[in-house]
Protein backbone atom coordinates (compact mmCIF):
# COMPACT_ATOMS: atom_id res chain seq x y z
CA UNK A 1 0.00 0.00 0.00
CA UNK A 2 1.69 3.26 -0.58
CA UNK A 3 1.73 5.98 1.26
CA UNK A 4 -0.17 8.12 -0.40
CA UNK A 5 -3.45 5.74 -0.26
CA UNK A 6 -3.38 5.62 3.35
CA UNK A 7 -3.55 9.36 3.67
CA UNK A 8 -6.52 9.07 1.58
CA UNK A 9 -8.26 6.65 3.46
CA UNK A 10 -7.75 8.73 7.02
CA UNK A 11 -8.72 12.06 5.11
CA UNK A 12 -11.48 11.27 2.78
CA UNK A 13 -13.40 9.04 5.68
CA UNK A 14 -13.22 12.41 7.95
CA UNK A 15 -14.25 14.37 4.42
CA UNK A 16 -17.16 12.24 3.69
CA UNK A 17 -18.36 12.26 7.41
CA UNK A 18 -18.29 16.63 7.07
CA UNK A 19 -19.70 16.36 4.01
CA UNK A 20 -23.06 15.32 5.64
CA UNK A 21 -22.34 16.93 8.78
CA UNK A 22 -21.78 20.64 7.48
CA UNK A 23 -20.20 21.70 4.08
CA UNK A 24 -18.96 24.73 5.89
CA UNK A 25 -16.98 22.50 7.99
CA UNK A 26 -15.67 20.44 5.24
CA UNK A 27 -14.70 23.27 2.85
CA UNK A 28 -12.34 24.80 5.82
CA UNK A 29 -11.21 21.90 6.35
CA UNK A 30 -9.82 20.92 3.33
CA UNK A 31 -8.55 24.00 3.30
CA UNK A 32 -6.25 23.41 6.23
CA UNK A 33 -8.28 25.91 8.54
CA UNK A 34 -8.79 23.00 11.04
CA UNK A 35 -9.92 23.93 14.52
CA UNK A 36 -7.65 22.74 17.52
CA UNK A 37 -8.23 19.28 18.53
CA UNK A 38 -8.78 18.14 14.98
CA UNK A 39 -5.58 17.76 14.38
CA UNK A 40 -4.26 14.06 15.36
CA UNK A 41 -5.20 11.32 13.23
CA UNK A 42 -3.70 8.15 13.96
CA UNK A 43 -2.22 5.96 10.76
CA UNK A 44 -4.45 4.04 10.45
CA UNK A 45 -3.23 2.96 6.74
CA UNK A 46 -0.03 1.44 8.91
CA UNK A 47 -2.23 -0.05 11.14
CA UNK A 48 -3.29 -2.18 8.25
CA UNK A 49 -0.21 -2.95 7.06
CA UNK A 50 1.37 -4.20 10.04
CA UNK A 51 0.95 -8.25 9.66
CA UNK A 52 1.51 -8.68 14.08
CA UNK A 53 -2.02 -6.83 14.09
CA UNK A 54 -3.92 -9.60 12.01
CA UNK A 55 -5.90 -11.45 14.62
CA UNK A 56 -5.95 -8.91 17.40
CA UNK A 57 -8.11 -6.66 18.43
CA UNK A 58 -6.83 -3.21 18.08
CA UNK A 59 -8.72 0.23 18.78
CA UNK A 60 -8.06 2.77 16.29
CA UNK A 61 -8.91 6.95 16.58
CA UNK A 62 -9.35 8.66 13.48
CA UNK A 63 -10.51 12.23 14.19
CA UNK A 64 -13.32 11.65 16.33
CA UNK A 65 -14.53 8.45 15.54
CA UNK A 66 -13.04 4.87 17.76
CA UNK A 67 -12.33 2.00 15.54
CA UNK A 68 -11.81 -1.06 16.73
CA UNK A 69 -10.42 -3.57 14.36
CA UNK A 70 -11.15 -7.14 14.11
CA UNK A 71 -9.65 -9.61 11.82
CA UNK A 72 -11.89 -12.67 11.28
CA UNK A 73 -10.90 -14.95 8.74
CA UNK A 74 -11.08 -12.48 5.51
CA UNK A 75 -13.76 -10.21 6.65
CA UNK A 76 -12.27 -6.72 8.49
CA UNK A 77 -14.59 -5.40 11.02
CA UNK A 78 -15.26 -2.35 12.02
CA UNK A 79 -16.14 -1.43 15.13
CA UNK A 80 -17.34 2.42 15.73
CA UNK A 81 -18.84 2.89 19.27
CA UNK A 82 -21.43 6.51 18.66
CA UNK A 83 -22.89 8.47 21.37
CA UNK A 84 -26.16 8.81 19.62
CA UNK A 85 -27.64 9.02 15.92
CA UNK A 86 -27.45 13.10 15.37
CA UNK A 87 -25.25 12.30 12.82
CA UNK A 88 -26.00 8.89 11.81
CA UNK A 89 -25.86 9.55 8.41
CA UNK A 90 -22.02 11.04 8.25
CA UNK A 91 -21.31 7.92 10.19
CA UNK A 92 -22.93 5.41 8.04
CA UNK A 93 -21.15 7.07 4.97
CA UNK A 94 -18.03 7.17 6.51
CA UNK A 95 -18.41 3.42 7.80
CA UNK A 96 -19.65 3.15 3.75
CA UNK A 97 -16.07 4.55 2.59
CA UNK A 98 -13.93 2.43 4.36
CA UNK A 99 -15.87 -0.57 3.15
CA UNK A 100 -15.35 0.49 -0.26
CA UNK A 101 -11.93 1.92 0.50
CA UNK A 102 -10.88 -1.60 1.37
CA UNK A 103 -12.70 -3.64 -1.15
CA UNK A 104 -10.46 -1.34 -3.81
CA UNK A 105 -7.58 -2.89 -1.98
CA UNK A 106 -9.19 -6.77 -1.85
CA UNK A 107 -9.97 -6.71 1.04
CA UNK A 108 -13.34 -7.60 2.68
CA UNK A 109 -15.06 -5.43 5.17
CA UNK A 110 -17.83 -4.90 7.05
CA UNK A 111 -18.68 -1.75 9.51
CA UNK A 112 -21.01 -2.63 12.85
CA UNK A 113 -22.03 0.78 14.68
CA UNK A 114 -22.51 0.60 18.24
CA UNK A 115 -24.84 3.05 20.19
CA UNK A 116 -24.26 1.61 23.76
CA UNK A 117 -26.84 4.47 25.40
CA UNK A 118 -29.29 3.48 22.79
CA UNK A 119 -28.37 -0.51 23.30
CA UNK A 120 -28.38 -0.51 19.65
CA UNK A 121 -25.90 -2.06 17.02
CA UNK A 122 -26.78 -1.61 13.60
CA UNK A 123 -24.68 -3.36 10.88
CA UNK A 124 -23.35 -2.10 7.92
CA UNK A 125 -22.84 -3.80 4.41
CA UNK A 126 -21.69 -2.17 1.24
CA UNK A 127 -24.55 -2.51 -1.13
CA UNK A 128 -24.53 -2.03 -5.43
CA UNK A 129 -26.00 1.87 -4.60
CA UNK A 130 -23.94 2.15 -1.85
CA UNK A 131 -20.98 2.68 -3.97
CA UNK A 132 -22.74 4.76 -6.64
CA UNK A 133 -23.39 7.23 -3.47
CA UNK A 134 -20.09 7.20 -2.41
CA UNK A 135 -18.95 7.49 -5.61
CA UNK A 136 -21.30 10.53 -5.60
CA UNK A 137 -20.28 11.90 -2.66
CA UNK A 138 -16.49 12.03 -3.68
CA UNK A 139 -17.67 14.22 -6.51
CA UNK A 140 -19.19 16.66 -4.20
CA UNK A 141 -16.38 16.74 -2.11
CA UNK A 142 -14.41 17.92 -4.98
CA UNK A 143 -16.97 20.00 -5.61
CA UNK A 144 -16.56 21.51 -2.59
CA UNK A 145 -13.56 21.86 -2.73
CA UNK A 146 -12.92 23.85 -5.54
CA UNK A 147 -15.60 26.63 -4.40
CA UNK A 148 -13.35 30.05 -4.38
CA UNK A 149 -15.72 31.04 -1.19
CA UNK A 150 -16.88 28.96 1.94
CA UNK A 151 -20.06 27.74 1.88
CA UNK A 152 -22.14 30.32 3.68
CA UNK A 153 -22.71 28.71 7.44
CA UNK A 154 -26.10 27.74 8.45
CA UNK A 155 -26.98 27.60 12.28
CA UNK A 156 -27.92 24.01 13.27
CA UNK A 157 -28.23 22.30 16.91
CA UNK A 158 -24.90 20.76 16.40
CA UNK A 159 -23.07 23.75 15.93
CA UNK A 160 -23.14 24.70 19.68
CA UNK A 161 -20.57 22.09 20.14
CA UNK A 162 -18.70 22.81 16.88
CA UNK A 163 -15.09 23.46 16.71
CA UNK A 164 -15.58 26.17 14.25
CA UNK A 165 -18.61 27.34 15.97
CA UNK A 166 -17.09 30.52 16.80
CA UNK A 167 -15.33 31.40 13.28
CA UNK A 168 -18.82 30.78 11.63
CA UNK A 169 -20.86 32.81 13.78
CA UNK A 170 -18.77 35.84 14.80
CA UNK B 1 -9.42 24.01 34.23
CA UNK B 2 -9.20 27.16 32.40
CA UNK B 3 -5.59 27.82 31.37
CA UNK B 4 -4.34 31.36 32.14
CA UNK B 5 -1.61 33.25 31.86
CA UNK B 6 1.83 32.96 33.91
CA UNK B 7 3.83 35.43 34.64
CA UNK B 8 7.16 35.48 36.43
CA UNK B 9 8.47 38.65 38.17
CA UNK B 10 10.91 37.11 40.27
CA UNK B 11 14.53 35.79 39.11
CA UNK B 12 14.99 32.10 39.30
CA UNK B 13 15.35 29.07 37.36
CA UNK B 14 12.45 27.14 35.29
CA UNK B 15 13.26 23.77 34.94
CA UNK B 16 11.49 20.53 33.82
CA UNK B 17 11.91 16.89 36.04
CA UNK B 18 9.91 14.08 35.14
CA UNK B 19 6.93 15.25 33.78
CA UNK B 20 6.56 18.14 35.91
CA UNK B 21 7.91 21.87 34.96
CA UNK B 22 9.37 23.67 38.61
CA UNK B 23 10.15 27.20 39.16
CA UNK B 24 12.89 27.84 41.90
CA UNK B 25 13.58 30.81 43.26
CA UNK B 26 14.91 32.07 46.37
CA UNK B 27 11.82 31.62 48.37
CA UNK B 28 12.20 27.82 47.21
CA UNK B 29 10.57 25.47 44.25
CA UNK B 30 7.08 25.86 43.18
CA UNK B 31 5.50 22.80 40.69
CA UNK B 32 3.35 24.79 37.89
CA UNK B 33 0.34 22.28 36.74
CA UNK B 34 1.09 22.30 32.87
CA UNK B 35 -2.11 21.98 31.99
CA UNK B 36 -2.99 25.35 33.07
CA UNK B 37 -0.80 27.10 31.52
CA UNK B 38 -2.10 29.21 28.38
CA UNK B 39 1.77 30.87 27.99
CA UNK B 40 4.12 32.31 30.33
CA UNK B 41 5.52 35.91 30.52
CA UNK B 42 8.94 35.88 31.78
CA UNK B 43 10.32 39.39 33.18
CA UNK B 44 12.62 38.54 35.71
CA UNK B 45 16.16 37.25 35.42
CA UNK B 46 15.50 33.44 34.29
CA UNK B 47 17.21 31.18 33.50
CA UNK B 48 15.34 27.97 31.42
CA UNK B 49 16.53 24.25 30.72
CA UNK B 50 16.53 23.34 26.98
CA UNK B 51 14.61 20.24 28.91
CA UNK B 52 11.83 22.64 30.13
CA UNK B 53 11.71 24.72 26.67
CA UNK B 54 11.05 21.21 25.12
CA UNK B 55 8.38 20.47 27.13
CA UNK B 56 7.24 23.75 26.71
CA UNK B 57 7.11 23.30 22.97
CA UNK B 58 5.52 20.10 22.58
CA UNK B 59 2.69 21.48 24.90
CA UNK B 60 1.99 24.57 22.86
CA UNK B 61 3.06 27.13 25.59
CA UNK B 62 5.05 30.05 24.24
CA UNK B 63 7.32 31.97 26.51
CA UNK B 64 7.41 35.84 25.77
CA UNK B 65 10.45 37.79 27.36
CA UNK B 66 10.76 41.38 28.47
CA UNK B 67 13.76 43.26 29.30
CA UNK B 68 15.04 44.76 32.56
CA UNK B 69 12.43 47.71 31.68
CA UNK B 70 9.73 45.88 31.27
CA UNK B 71 9.57 45.82 27.64
CA UNK B 72 9.01 43.05 25.20
CA UNK B 73 11.97 41.52 24.20
CA UNK B 74 11.11 38.35 21.66
CA UNK B 75 9.22 35.07 21.89
CA UNK B 76 9.44 31.51 22.02
CA UNK B 77 7.27 29.44 20.57
CA UNK B 78 6.55 25.87 19.49
CA UNK B 79 7.10 24.99 15.78
CA UNK B 80 4.15 26.23 13.82
CA UNK B 81 1.29 22.84 14.20
CA UNK B 82 -1.76 24.88 12.23
CA UNK B 83 -0.93 24.96 8.62
CA UNK B 84 -2.86 25.78 5.71
CA UNK B 85 -0.97 27.01 2.60
CA UNK B 86 -4.43 28.26 1.29
CA UNK B 87 -4.66 31.14 4.12
CA UNK B 88 -1.15 31.89 3.50
CA UNK B 89 -1.11 32.78 -0.28
CA UNK B 90 -4.74 34.24 0.68
CA UNK B 91 -2.79 36.61 3.40
CA UNK B 92 0.00 37.66 0.55
CA UNK B 93 -2.46 38.13 -1.80
CA UNK B 94 -4.21 40.50 0.00
CA UNK B 95 -1.31 42.56 0.44
CA UNK B 96 -0.02 42.67 -2.51
CA UNK B 97 -3.16 44.24 -3.98
CA UNK B 98 -2.94 47.86 -3.14
CA UNK B 99 -6.82 48.44 -2.98
CA UNK B 100 -6.89 45.05 -0.79
CA UNK B 101 -4.64 46.17 1.27
CA UNK B 102 -5.68 50.07 1.60
CA UNK B 103 -8.82 48.45 2.72
CA UNK B 104 -7.87 46.19 5.02
CA UNK B 105 -5.14 48.95 6.33
CA UNK B 106 -8.39 51.32 6.93
CA UNK B 107 -10.56 48.68 8.69
CA UNK B 108 -7.51 48.53 11.49
CA UNK B 109 -6.99 51.97 11.99
CA UNK B 110 -10.85 52.98 11.97
CA UNK B 111 -11.05 49.95 14.75
CA UNK B 112 -8.89 51.97 16.59
CA UNK B 113 -10.21 55.39 16.31
CA UNK B 114 -13.82 54.18 16.90
CA UNK B 115 -12.10 52.23 20.48
CA UNK B 116 -10.76 55.43 21.42
CA UNK B 117 -14.14 57.76 20.79
CA UNK B 118 -15.57 55.26 23.08
CA UNK B 119 -12.84 56.00 26.11
CA UNK B 120 -13.12 59.48 25.45
CA UNK B 121 -17.34 58.89 26.22
CA UNK B 122 -16.35 56.39 29.12
CA UNK B 123 -13.99 59.97 30.31
CA UNK B 124 -16.82 61.81 29.85
CA UNK B 125 -15.63 63.58 26.37
CA UNK B 126 -18.55 63.20 23.43
CA UNK B 127 -15.76 64.32 21.10
CA UNK B 128 -16.39 62.61 17.74
CA UNK B 129 -13.96 61.95 15.05
CA UNK B 130 -16.33 61.15 12.30
CA UNK B 131 -13.97 63.74 10.31
CA UNK B 132 -10.88 62.10 10.49
CA UNK B 133 -13.25 58.83 9.21
CA UNK B 134 -14.31 60.45 6.10
CA UNK B 135 -10.60 61.73 5.59
CA UNK B 136 -9.35 57.80 5.59
CA UNK B 137 -12.05 57.17 2.78
CA UNK B 138 -9.87 59.46 -0.03
CA UNK B 139 -6.61 57.80 1.45
CA UNK B 140 -4.78 56.31 -1.82
CA UNK B 141 -1.20 55.07 0.37
CA UNK B 142 -0.82 53.55 3.29
CA UNK B 143 1.42 56.40 4.52
CA UNK B 144 -1.90 59.06 4.45
CA UNK B 145 -3.67 56.05 6.18
CA UNK B 146 -0.78 56.40 9.07
CA UNK B 147 -0.89 59.76 8.92
CA UNK B 148 -4.53 60.17 9.80
CA UNK B 149 -4.12 57.59 12.87
CA UNK B 150 -1.11 59.92 14.12
CA UNK B 151 -3.10 62.80 13.95
CA UNK B 152 -6.08 60.92 15.35
CA UNK B 153 -4.23 59.75 18.38
CA UNK B 154 -2.78 63.46 19.30
CA UNK B 155 -5.99 64.97 19.42
CA UNK B 156 -7.28 61.59 21.50
CA UNK B 157 -3.91 61.89 24.00
CA UNK B 158 -5.03 65.69 23.89
CA UNK B 159 -8.73 64.99 25.12
CA UNK B 160 -7.92 62.22 27.57
CA UNK B 161 -5.59 64.31 28.97
CA UNK B 162 -8.09 66.76 30.51
CA UNK B 163 -9.72 64.56 32.29
CA UNK B 164 -6.18 62.66 33.53
CA UNK B 165 -5.08 63.89 37.13
CA UNK B 166 -2.09 66.73 37.51
CA UNK B 167 0.85 63.93 38.39
CA UNK B 168 -0.63 61.86 35.29
CA UNK B 169 -0.70 64.17 31.85
CA UNK B 170 0.19 62.35 29.29
CA UNK B 171 1.32 65.89 28.19
CA UNK B 172 2.75 64.90 24.98
CA UNK B 173 2.81 60.99 24.24
CA UNK B 174 6.62 60.25 23.78
CA UNK B 175 7.91 56.96 23.17
CA UNK B 176 11.37 55.27 23.95
CA UNK B 177 12.15 56.32 26.72
CA UNK B 178 9.02 57.51 28.41
CA UNK B 179 9.62 60.69 29.87
CA UNK B 180 6.77 60.69 32.38
CA UNK B 181 4.87 58.53 34.25
CA UNK B 182 1.76 58.36 32.23
CA UNK B 183 3.40 57.54 29.01
CA UNK B 184 6.05 54.81 31.00
CA UNK B 185 2.42 53.17 32.30
CA UNK B 186 0.89 53.19 28.87
CA UNK B 187 3.95 52.13 26.86
CA UNK B 188 4.88 49.21 29.87
CA UNK B 189 0.90 48.29 28.94
CA UNK B 190 1.42 48.28 25.52
CA UNK B 191 4.36 46.26 25.39
CA UNK B 192 2.65 43.62 27.44
CA UNK B 193 -0.43 43.54 25.15
CA UNK B 194 1.46 43.13 22.19
CA UNK B 195 2.67 39.42 22.47
CA UNK B 196 -0.73 38.22 23.89
CA UNK B 197 -1.72 39.14 20.17
CA UNK B 198 1.26 37.00 19.06
CA UNK B 199 -0.07 33.71 21.38
CA UNK B 200 -3.81 34.33 19.58
CA UNK B 201 -1.99 34.34 16.45
CA UNK B 202 0.05 31.39 16.95
CA UNK B 203 -3.44 29.39 17.83
CA UNK B 204 -5.08 30.34 14.19
CA UNK B 205 -3.06 29.70 10.81
CA UNK B 206 -2.85 33.18 9.84
CA UNK B 207 0.84 33.98 9.42
CA UNK B 208 1.77 36.74 11.69
CA UNK B 209 4.62 38.20 9.53
CA UNK B 210 2.36 39.38 6.83
CA UNK B 211 0.40 42.57 8.17
CA UNK B 212 -1.70 45.53 6.34
CA UNK B 213 -1.56 48.61 7.75
CA UNK B 214 2.52 48.02 8.96
CA UNK B 215 5.31 46.99 6.36
CA UNK B 216 6.01 43.04 6.99
CA UNK B 217 9.36 43.95 7.53
CA UNK B 218 8.48 46.27 10.40
CA UNK B 219 9.20 43.92 13.02
CA UNK B 220 8.97 40.50 12.63
CA UNK B 221 5.16 39.92 14.26
CA UNK B 222 3.74 43.33 11.99
CA UNK B 223 0.25 41.41 12.48
CA UNK B 224 0.27 41.60 15.95
CA UNK B 225 0.86 45.02 15.85
CA UNK B 226 -2.24 45.47 13.29
CA UNK B 227 -4.49 44.05 15.48
CA UNK B 228 -3.07 46.32 18.18
CA UNK B 229 -4.87 48.70 16.53
CA UNK B 230 -7.61 48.49 18.00
CA UNK B 231 -6.82 46.60 21.81
CA UNK B 232 -4.51 49.34 22.38
CA UNK B 233 -7.67 51.85 23.82
CA UNK B 234 -9.57 48.71 24.32
CA UNK B 235 -7.34 46.82 26.65
CA UNK B 236 -3.95 49.24 27.53
CA UNK B 237 -5.79 52.74 27.55
CA UNK B 238 -8.53 51.84 29.61
CA UNK B 239 -6.85 50.15 32.19
CA UNK B 240 -3.59 52.59 32.45
CA UNK B 241 -7.04 55.32 32.91
CA UNK B 242 -8.49 53.07 35.86
CA UNK B 243 -5.31 52.41 37.45
CA UNK B 244 -4.73 56.09 38.03
CA UNK B 245 -7.74 57.56 38.67
CA UNK B 246 -8.49 54.59 40.87
CA UNK B 247 -5.42 55.44 43.03
CA UNK B 248 -4.11 52.39 42.45
CA UNK B 249 -1.26 53.34 40.39
CA UNK B 250 0.48 55.98 42.07
CA UNK B 251 3.92 58.57 41.89
CA UNK B 252 5.78 55.92 44.32
CA UNK B 253 5.59 53.00 41.82
CA UNK B 254 7.62 54.56 39.29
CA UNK B 255 11.04 55.28 39.36
CA UNK B 256 14.15 57.92 37.20
CA UNK B 257 16.25 55.86 35.33
CA UNK B 258 18.79 57.17 32.81
CA UNK B 259 16.23 55.72 30.21
CA UNK B 260 13.52 58.20 31.31
CA UNK B 261 10.93 57.22 33.79
CA UNK B 262 10.09 53.68 34.69
CA UNK B 263 7.65 51.50 36.68
CA UNK B 264 9.47 50.23 39.43
CA UNK B 265 9.32 46.45 40.56
CA UNK B 266 6.48 46.92 42.58
CA UNK B 267 4.70 49.04 40.11
CA UNK B 268 4.88 46.10 37.58
CA UNK B 269 3.78 43.72 40.02
CA UNK B 270 0.74 45.45 40.21
CA UNK B 271 0.23 46.41 36.75
CA UNK B 272 0.26 43.17 35.79
CA UNK B 273 -1.58 41.44 38.20
CA UNK B 274 -4.27 43.91 37.29
CA UNK B 275 -3.83 43.09 33.64
CA UNK B 276 -3.98 39.85 33.61
CA UNK B 277 -7.38 39.91 35.59
CA UNK B 278 -8.83 42.00 33.10
CA UNK B 279 -7.73 39.70 30.01
CA UNK B 280 -9.84 36.78 31.79
CA UNK B 281 -12.77 39.15 32.91
CA UNK B 282 -15.52 38.37 30.32
CA UNK B 283 -18.33 40.01 28.70
CA UNK B 284 -21.29 38.65 27.04
CA UNK B 285 -21.15 38.64 23.37
CA UNK B 286 -24.11 39.36 21.45
CA UNK B 287 -23.50 37.69 18.36
CA UNK B 288 -22.50 34.25 19.80
CA UNK B 289 -24.38 34.49 22.56
CA UNK B 290 -22.40 33.42 25.22
CA UNK B 291 -19.55 35.24 27.39
CA UNK B 292 -16.31 35.51 26.15
CA UNK B 293 -12.64 36.75 28.08
CA UNK B 294 -11.23 40.02 27.18
CA UNK B 295 -8.49 37.37 25.42
CA UNK B 296 -10.86 35.64 23.49
CA UNK B 297 -11.80 38.47 21.81
CA UNK B 298 -8.49 38.59 20.30
CA UNK B 299 -9.13 35.53 19.06
CA UNK B 300 -12.37 35.99 17.68
CA UNK B 301 -10.59 39.18 15.98
CA UNK B 302 -8.15 36.70 13.98
CA UNK B 303 -11.16 35.06 13.03
CA UNK B 304 -13.10 37.65 11.80
CA UNK B 305 -9.59 38.19 9.63
CA UNK B 306 -9.30 34.54 8.27
CA UNK B 307 -13.14 35.32 6.97
CA UNK B 308 -12.02 37.69 5.20
CA UNK B 309 -8.98 36.34 3.93
CA UNK B 310 -11.08 33.52 2.46
CA UNK B 311 -13.97 35.90 1.06
CA UNK B 312 -16.32 34.88 3.81
CA UNK B 313 -17.38 38.23 5.59
CA UNK B 314 -16.13 41.36 5.13
CA UNK B 315 -13.58 42.09 8.23
CA UNK B 316 -15.24 44.65 10.65
CA UNK B 317 -13.21 45.74 13.19
CA UNK B 318 -14.65 45.56 16.79
CA UNK B 319 -15.88 48.22 18.58
CA UNK B 320 -15.90 47.90 22.56
CA UNK B 321 -19.50 47.71 23.84
CA UNK B 322 -18.75 47.40 27.18
S1 LIG C 1 -20.47 25.69 13.59
FE1 LIG C 1 -22.16 24.88 12.44
S2 LIG C 1 -21.97 25.89 10.46
FE2 LIG C 1 -20.01 26.10 11.46
S3 LIG C 1 -18.78 24.39 10.81
FE3 LIG C 1 -19.75 23.79 12.70
S4 LIG C 1 -21.60 22.75 12.09
FE4 LIG C 1 -20.91 23.93 10.32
Amino acid sequence: MENYLEEELIIRGIEINYLYVCKTKLWYFVRGITMEQESDFVDLGKFLHEKSYFGEEKEVQIGSIKIDFIKKRDIIEIHEIKKGKVMEKAHIMQALYYIYYLNKLGMKAKAILHYPKLKEIKEIELKENDKEEIKRAIKEIEHIKSLKEPPEPVYQKICKNCAYYELCFI
Amino acid sequence: MRKKSLTLLSDGYLFRRENTIYFENARGKKPLAIEGIYDIYIYGKVSISSQALHYLAQKGIAVHFFNHYGYYDGSFYPRESLHSGYLVVNQVEHYLDKDKRLELAKLFVIGGIKNMEWNLSKFKNKTKFDSYIEELDNCNKITEVMNVEGRVRTEYYRLWDETLPDDFKIVKRTRRPPKNEMNALISFLNSRLYPAIITELYNTQLTPTVSYLHEPHERRFSLALDLSEIFKPMIADRLANRLVKQNIIQKKHFRDDLNGVLLNKEGMKVVLEHFNKEMDKTVHHPKLKKNVSKRRLIRLEAYKLVKHLVRQKRYEPLVAWF
